[in-house]
């Protein structure tokens, strides 16, 4: 008799297990960008942005916008179109979430309470404008391009792949920006003490509306990266908000290293979980580990523990 | 140089400071007394524009500043060492000088000033800036203040829980600054701890500037100190 007889279910065929782990790599990257802007928002500022999955959303949509303008209208080649779009896109959704800062966020004094309720309000207002503008479709587009990679099992979509290339990239320009440049350390201090830092000439106003500007930028470039993947949707932006706070609370609220780290482990867990079972069951188990995190370390893995 | 003339300022709607009002001079150390509470932190506070005055006038080398945002006001040339240091602890010693010297992008020279003036934090660059000893800090605080090259500077409180040796360390610092044409403004509630260094002496009590003294008349009789700042 074998021990794994005994299991409840049936181990999976190793090239299941391949493709759930390629598939839960691919969500991971995506995810750790989104989840990378609002650890930044939330880690500097204070604010949690309930309405940072509308940002994501209006990255793809926006991407669909410009991908169907060079391709359809213009007659341009799809890498134009995505190229055009990857550049764009974020550039709109991050000038968007400046002008929000600067129209609401600014105005509340970056109250914590209040700061929930008016993202969540703008949460609604960008998904009905959305749903006006855009309509209620999920449209796809097309990827930049399509060259297959052989694995001993299966072939697997080159551009998957690019896109973990180019959220490690991504990343790492980010880490850079905030651990070696001067604008990386006036958001240090920013966030470390905001008093203080006004005191040494810091314009925190203006570094509150560049942090949001990039942590919904992060968003957009995110989904703009997935949308040849999944299709854009004016109510995609569910998943990532909800996924992203799953890995931010892991993580520990502020930490990008945190984040990091709990954006592969939720990534990859959801990846192979989704393959292998059920997409519902991947979600269970990730808010049930956050509640059991909540628990037993509130800080989070690598958070500190509050002054 | 600086001149508050009837600054009133409140913490939400409890009034701190009523009519505050002070002159400090370059060259010359000017000590704010005053209990708990007096307001000495809130005056410094509101030069930096951290607190609003509600009215009043915030006047520097003839211009007004009460109104400027509170970043552009160290631009100006304050520099501020506040209460408890607040050092960016999580940073590195060399991260918080850095900080000092972007205010008015003041270059290398200014930093091997400051390093010379603390050696100890030459040593220490790399050190991340929360672990060093209160002593150490007082100094990259006041380091980090004069990476500014400021005509005014504000010190709060710099000899608090320090051991006797960085007193007498960061005195002859500020003594050598005021040889050097800066304008200083140091609020203590140890008498003993200023009265050898400061010039002028202003008492604040409720927010209120009560009377303006020399050092040296304060020295020969000091029955005001008991007045405004003696128990009982």
């Amino acid at each position: 008799m074998n021990l794994l007889d005994y299991l409840p279910f049936d181990l999976p065929h190793p090239a299941l297990l391949a493709a759930g782990m390629l598939e839960g790599t691919v969500l991971a990257a995506v995810l750790a960008l989104t989840a990378l802007g609002l650890s930044i928002v939330f880690g500097i500022m204070r604010v949690v942005n309930v309405a940072h999955g509308e940002f994501y959303m209006l990255g793809a949509v926006l991407a669909w916008f410009i991908t169907h303008t060079v391709s359809g209208i213009i007659g341009g080649p799809p890498w134009l179109g995505f190229a055009l779009a990857l550049i764009i896109a974020p550039l709109i959704v991050a000038a968007l979430a400046a002008a929000t800062d600067w129209l609401v966020l600014k105005r509340l004094n970056y109250d914590p309470e209040a700061t929930i309720v008016a993202t969540i309000g703008i949460l609604y207002i960008i998904q009905q404008l959305a749903l006006t503008f855009y309509g209620p479709d999920a449209r796809p587009v097309e990827a930049p391009f399509d060259f297959r990679v052989q694995l001993p099992w299966f072939g697997y979509s080159g551009y998957k792949l690019c896109v973990v290339g180019a959220a490690i990239l991504l990343m790492l320009i980010v880490w850079l920006i905030l651990a070696r440049t001067k604008i990386g350390l006036i958001m240090r201090a920013t966030q470390y003490d905001r008093e203080t830092a006004q005191a040494f000439g810091i314009p925190v106003d203006k570094v509150y509306a560049g942090v949001f500007a990039l942590g919904a930028g992060l968003a957009a470039i995110g989904a703009v990266l997935i949308v040849p993947i999944q299709q854009a949707h004016y109510l995609m932006g569910g998943d990532p908000l909800l996924l992203s706070f799953i890995v931010v609370i892991l993580g520990g609220l502020g930490s990008l290293k945190g984040t990091l780290v709990a954006a592969i482990f939720i990534g990859l867990s959801d990846g192979i979980i989704s393959t292998l079972y059920e997409p519902t069951l991947a979600k269970i188990l990730a808010t049930l580990l956050v509640a059991m995190v909540l628990v037993f370390r509130p800080q989070g893995l690598f958070g500190a523990r509050a002054a | 140089m600086l001149t508050l003339t009837g600054i009133d300022a409140f913490y939400g709607n409890v009034q701190i400071l009523r009519g505050m009002a002070l002159e400090a001079q370059r060259g010359e150390i000017l000590c704010l007394l005053g209990r708990n509470g007096a307001g000495k932190t809130t005056t410094l506070k509101t030069i930096m524009g951290l607190v609003r005055a509600q009215s009043g006038i915030v006047m520097l080398d003839g211009q007004d500043v009460t109104t400027l945002p509170a970043h552009e006001i160290p631009k100006r040339g304050i520099g501020y060492v506040p209460q408890g240091r607040r050092l960016f602890a999580e940073m590195t010693v060399a991260e918080n000088l850095e900080i000092g010297l972007m205010t008015r992008q003041k270059g290398k020279d200014v930093r091997e000033r400051m390093l010379d003036l603390f050696p100890v934090l030459r040593d220490r660059l790399k050190q991340v800036s929360g672990t060093l000893s209160g002593g150490e800090q007082q100094m990259l605080a006041m380091a980090r203040a004069l990476c500014l090259e400021p005509a005014v500077l504000l010190l709060d409180e710099p000899t608090e829980g320090l051991q006797p040796s960085m007193i007498a360390l960061i005195r002859d610092v500020v003594t050598e600054l005021r040889g050097g044409n800066t304008a200083i403004i140091l609020v203590e509630q140890r008498v003993d701890a200023v009265l050898s260094i400061a010039d002028r002496v202003l008492f604040i009590e409720n927010g209120t500037p009560r009377e303006m003294v020399d050092a040296a008349t304060l020295r020969a009789d000091p029955a005001l100190v008991q007045k405004y700042v003696g128990i009982g």
